[in-house]
């Protein structure tokens, strides 16, 4: 079978440790192990010194306070949506960690891991000896990224199923390094390309993370929809997580709309904003917004399914995102789709 | 007699049931505790003292020749205790006589990305990788070929010098009966092109294998194998040591479905390895290195015209197909053939011409998988019958049953019919899924398909022509009332082993707990030819049920001596034995077979089975025959998404004849299995390749060897289902069983094409259905052209010279007409095992024949 390379594992029980720890040359991150542990057996990603959050308490906690709620970065996936306030107030957010891959993986792999999840592409998912036979791709020891040959960027693509929604949702998170501490907006974690697609730095540590009181469900209306092809298991190709604030009357105040899959980062979609603030959610404003998503998005051969529909499916599922919220039944199927949070 | 029964199986009618005791009835399969506490021993489960692990170093490119292979690096590592090279296994093998091809470790060149050419022994599978990766091989690329289209356009260089012409491994034209003649008498022709494509077995368990060097250049290999008499023939000519000398034990199976039944590169190495370092050896492959082992589905091309006269009976049918066969032969010569052998076995046709080709190109290995060779025109065959119907304004499942072969016919390609209840499957999923009332009249979207198919029970021939018999039991009973059966077939998790335990139970009147199984050993059992064709229920269990009642009857003569009363009288029943019109007068087993013991000595038995001889006498009809064809129909029920082509399948019916259930539950697993398998192939599954810009690299590689990202149904997806078991006792099988592993996978993608044209219009003619080929078709559709998808074009194929065999109807003898080196003698009737066997097939006597 497919094994680990040698390698250090050191799992200290305080931040301060594994901060320090860190900050010590070539030293990754382990939470759950669901990503590092299949790239570092691919040899994709590599290390001397693997430091594990596992043994550090404080960061395996969810707290439902009043301004916001704070979920630890080492809290599971399946901890996540076994939290009957958490599934409550952000039932979109439950939903996307309910779609996350199979109950198993959803049991070792944390909100932490998810929201920094390595980018994906066929050509890099792949053993070392099977790229060795492509002489491998700009992402990892290649010159050239084979999804597009004249690019001089790679266009692995986002992969996290929380990211989105938690975007959408105004969410912060918290890096810890040994030389200090900063709170971001989620949205600023993230950057559009494939090797290098988050702004926090390899000191850092991805602490916590709070999603503002503001977002929960009975302030704002919220919906996630992911393409993939099979009920479980599958990352997503495209996914929609659309968030909708409105007034008594059901005037659009504010609305933020984020797709996944379909580009190094999340992808903003900022038009949904400027269309429907001030007015309520219509077919033709969904439709406006269905158009423009289908323009940002930029899906790639990279994963499965073929680009050219994965981008005509971004606007039927930013359209079922958006009559989803706006309390209109559903125009088609969902593919495998049935997404549930038990 | 037909019985039709469906889930749950207690309430299955049983005339026979007072008969029968064990055979029929859903008993507890005897490996299924094993397997769920874990106590089954898998051969990666095994460990010897001093073993050493082995790790394979594997092409990166798809064709070159090797200039250099240095090990020095590799060598220098702690731990390493040994290599090997091509140069060292010099034999080439292969599963089929006309294609040994394989050499255990590439020698002068290697052929697809993944082909392995040297092989690296260390204390720890860690240390064997990481040298495995230390290993510099120096290459001078040669041209690669992707494609039966690339094949045809490049015959230079060839992958093999020894293909029928350039890269064309194997060709085949077969004509039968006057098919020009039939189209004339059509009064519809339908002419259309499919594409089928190649798709990996995926079984749970990946290869493993293990061998134990012994004194006297003795070796033992236990392996995951569906056929350790192959592997053991394979292991004898290039290890190059008598056959006596070496063992092969065949471990229980994680699944097979085709893939373990070549005997395989790996095998030979540990064997090599543990005889060369006379330590023992072991190698279990990642799932990458299964994609690259494969050997499965081949991507077929088809293009299939079909004569109908206006009440939908058929007049003629030419079926031309292109097999994509990968970088070796494998059993490619049988599959090439299989892709046309069984069209004529559901339908009447009653004249037919076949052309079959397979190319090699720089990929893994195609060969069988669960359906070998036949999934594909019959996908073609259904969908086409589909669009017949339309055109016709026939029901489709009345076309089907218009055209019904009937039972004990000879086919226009010589293949002899059994018994046959395609007509109650055909009615069973009918009436099931109310076809009649919901056939073409559900709301836009919503759609019913249909489709049948037959499959083999069991190859007629043997991969390497002989007269022996291809399966066979021993029996050995003694005092302590212990009944050891001896075969050499293996457990792949199909249930043969339950098969085998229930005949011997069945015969000799006692419980399964009191037989003690060896399988699957070449030093202990009789040869089995294997767990493949579906052969295992029907041959073992004819060779079971031989050695036990000659065991019983043993018995019989002993004890009626004892007891003083008619052998005849004498039952066997619930660990007894009893004069049947004075049971009181009972005495156990245990003491029976004492008192025959006692009275014969030693008391062992053997059974055999060979298959009929079957009708055809022409070059290639080797392929094809059965004892007798199992047959299946399954409707489908789909949602179709006109927006996106999504769809669901939102039910399956599907009924088998399986001559008779041996064993109900473990039946209705093989169906259930067989659809599950079979949604994969219709919905998701493909062994695809990717070729990187020429302009920039010379790759071709598989494009996602992964569990994660090669698509296959998760149980998650899997849509209700109804199976019903259709029994037809044909007294070719035991006890009048048929097979069930292969048939019902057949009918599943065929049914799913024709129930989204139901939904939408659009037709499909190829495999996988992805969603965006159905968004394309109703594109199509929307914008006023054709609403289907399929391949545009057949290849530019010259098939040859066609060889001409009369048909039955034309009062033909099964010989070819055109074939200057047929002997017109018949093939080997002098012999008087041959003879025995056209006897017994002209009295209809019996399907047993054997050669003691």
């Amino acid at each position: 079978m497919l094994r680990l390379p040698p390698i250090r594992i050191e799992a200290p029980d305080t931040l301060q440790d594994a901060a320090q720890l860190l900050s010590n040359g070539n030293t990754r991150l382990v939470a759950g192990g669901t990503d590092l542990w299949p790239n570092m057996k691919r040899r994709h990603q590599q290390a001397d010194t693997v430091v594990s959050l596992m043994s550090i308490p404080e960061l395996d906690v969810i707290d439902n306070g009043k301004t916001n709620t704070r979920i630890g970065a080492t809290a599971t996936l399946a901890d996540v949506i076994r939290d009957d306030e958490v599934r409550r107030r952000f039932p979109a957010f439950a939903k996307a960690v309910a779609s996350i891959s199979s109950p198993p993986l959803r049991n070792m792999g944390t909100i932490g891991g998810n929201l920094c999840v390595d980018t994906r592409c066929t050509y890099y998912n792949q053993t070392e000896e099977w790229r060795r036979s492509i002489d491998y791709c700009l992402k990892e020891e290649g010159q050239i990224c084979w999804v597009a040959t004249k690019s001089p960027r790679c266009w692995a693509h986002t992969a996290s199923d929380s990211a989105p929604i938690l975007c959408a949702l105004d969410a912060r998170v918290t890096l810890v390094s040994s030389t200090g501490e900063r709170e971001l907006p989620l949205k600023d974690m993230y950057v559009d390309d494939g090797i290098d697609y988050l702004a926090k730095r390899a000191d850092e540590i991805l602490t916590e993370l709070t999603i503002p009181a503001a977002s929960d469900d009975s302030q704002c209306r919220s919906a996630f929809w992911k393409l993939r092809r099979r009920g479980s298991i599958d990352f997503s190709t495209m996914s929609v997580a659309v968030a909708v604030w409105t007034d008594d009357s059901d005037v659009v105040t504010r609305a933020t709309m984020y797709l996944g899959a379909v580009g190094a980062a999340p992808m903003p979609v900022a038009e949904v904003d400027a269309v429907l603030v001030g007015n309520k959610i219509s077919k033709d404003r969904i439709a406006e917004i269905a158009h423009v998503a289908h323009q940002i998005a930029r899906p790639m051969d990279n994963t499965d399914f073929t680009a050219s529909w994965r981008g005509k499916m971004t606007e039927q599922y930013v359209t079922a995102a958006l009559r989803e919220i706006a309390g209109m039944p559903p125009l088609h199927m969902q593919p495998r789709h049935r997404l549930r949070v038990i | 007699m037909v019985k039709v029964y469906s889930v749950p199986p207690d309430e299955r009618p049983g005339e026979t049931a007072s008969e029968l005791r064990i055979v029929g009835k859903p008993f507890r399969r005897v490996d299924g505790r094993a397997k769920v506490t874990g106590q089954t021993r898998f051969a990666d489960d095994l460990q010897f003292p001093r073993m050493v692990h082995i790790k394979l170093v594997r092409s990166t490119v798809a064709h070159a020749r090797i200039r250099n292979i240095d090990l020095s690096a590799a060598l220098a590592m702690d731990g390493i205790v040994g290599t090997l090279v091509g140069e060292e296994l010099p034999n080439s093998f292969g599963i089929m006589p006309v294609s040994e091809d394989e050499y255990a470790l590439a020698i002068d060149t290697v052929r697809f990305v993944g082909d392995p050419l040297a092989a690296i022994a260390a204390v720890s599978e860690d240390i064997a990788h990481a040298a495995a990766l230390a290993v510099i091989v120096e290459y001078e690329p040669l041209a690669t070929i992707a494609s039966v289209a690339e094949a045809l356009t490049t015959p230079e260089p060839q992958i093999h010098e020894y293909a029928d012409e350039g890269n064309i491994h194997k060709k085949v034209s077969l004509k039968f009966g006057d098919v020009e003649g039939g189209f004339e008498e059509a009064d519809l022709i339908l002419e259309d092109d499919f594409f089928y494509e190649g798709s990996n077995h995926l079984a749970l368990e990946q290869h493993s294998s293990l061998a134990v060097a012994e004194d006297d250049d003795r070796v033992t290999v236990y392996s995951s194998t569906q056929c350790p008499h192959y592997v053991h023939r394979a292991l004898s000519k290039t290890l190059d040591i008598p056959a006596s000398r070496i063992r092969v034990i065949a471990c229980s199976n994680g699944g097979g479905f085709g893939g373990k039944s070549d005997p395989f590169n790996h095998e030979i190495i540990v064997a090599k390895m543990a005889l060369k370092l006379g330590r023992p050896a072991k190698i279990t492959l990642t799932r990458e290195e299964v994609f690259y082992c494969h050997r499965g589905r081949h991507p077929v091309q088809m293009h299939l015209k079909t004569g109908f006269r206006k009440d939908g009976t058929m007049t003629s049918q030419h079926l031309q197909t292109t097999l994509d066969g990968g970088a070796f032969g494998s059993y490619g010569v049988a599959s090439t053939f299989y892709t046309g052998a069984l069209q004529t076995t559901t339908y009447k046709l009653p004249h037919y011409w076949f052309e079959g080709a397979r190319a090699f190109t720089n990929k893994p290995p195609c060969g069988p998988k669960r359906g070998h060779g036949t999934p594909q025109p019959r996908f073609a065959y259904e969908v086409q019958l589909d669009k017949a119907a339309h055109e016709l304004g026939i029901d489709p499942a009345d076309l089907r049953l218009r055209n019904l072969v009937e039972a004990d016919t000879i086919t226009a390609n010589w293949l002899q019919i059994g018994t046959i209840g395609l007509k109650e499957c055909i009615d069973a999923v009918v009436k099931g899924s109310g076809w009649k009332e919901h056939y073409g009249r559900l709301p836009e979207g919503r759609g019913l398909g249909i489709a049948c198919s037959a499959y083999m029970t069991g190859a007629g021939l043997p991969i390497y022509w002989n007269h022996m018999p291809q399966s066979g039991v021993q029996i050995k009973l003694d005092r302590s009332g212990n009944v050891a059966v001896f075969c050499g077939e293996t457990e792949l998790g199909q249930g043969s082993d339950s098969i085998l335990t229930a005949v011997v139970a069945e015969v000799l009147g006692i419980g399964l707990k009191d037989i003690r199984l060896c399988v699957g050993d070449t030093d202990l059992t009789p040869v089995d030819l294997g767990s493949y064709s579906s052969r295992v229920t029907l041959m073992v269990g004819q060779a079971a049920k031989q050695a036990a009642e000659k065991a019983r009857d043993k018995i019989a003569e002993a004890v009626s001596e004892h007891m003083e009363v008619a052998m005849e009288s004498l039952v066997f029943a619930d660990g007894q034995v009893f004069p049947a019109h004075e049971p009181k007068q009972r005495i156990g087993f245990n003491e029976a077979v004492v008192i025959a013991e006692s009275r014969f000595g030693t008391l062992g038995t053997t059974g055999s089975y060979i298959p009929p001889r079957a009708p055809g006498r022409f070059r290639g009809s080797g392929v094809g025959p059965s004892p007798t064809y199992s047959y299946s129909a399954a409707v489908l029920a789909v949602r179709v998404d006109p927006e996106t082509g999504v769809y669901d399948i939102d039910r399956v019916w599907i009924a088998h004849d399986i001559g008779r259930a041996l064993n109900p539950v473990l039946a209705l697993g093989q169906i259930e299995g067989s659809v599950y398998m079979g949604l994969g192939e219709a919905m998701m599954e493909e062994q695809a390749f990717r070729r990187l810009p020429k302009r920039l690299s010379s790759a071709l590689v598989h494009k996602m060897p992964s569990m994660l990202e090669y698509k296959s149904l998760g149980f998650h997806d899997m849509p209700e289902m109804t199976c019903y078991l259709i029994e037809t006792d044909d007294v070719r099988g035991p006890y009048g069983a048929k097979e069930a592993g292969q048939g019902p996978l057949l009918p599943i993608m065929p049914a799913l094409s024709n129930a989204i044209f139901d939904a939408v219009g659009v037709r499909v003619d190829q495999v996988p259905i992805h969603p965006e080929l159905v968004l394309k078709g109703l594109q199509a559709k929307r914008q006023g052209r054709e609403a289907r998808v399929g391949p545009e074009k057949f290849p530019d194929i010259n098939y040859g010279e066609p060889l001409i065999v009369h048909t039955p109807g034309q009062g033909g003898d099964g010989r070819a007409a055109n074939d200057p080196k047929a002997s017109r003698k018949g093939v080997r009737s002098a012999s008087g095992t041959m003879k025995d066997r056209d006897e017994a097939l002209k009295e209809h006597s019996s399907a047993t024949l054997t050669t003691d």
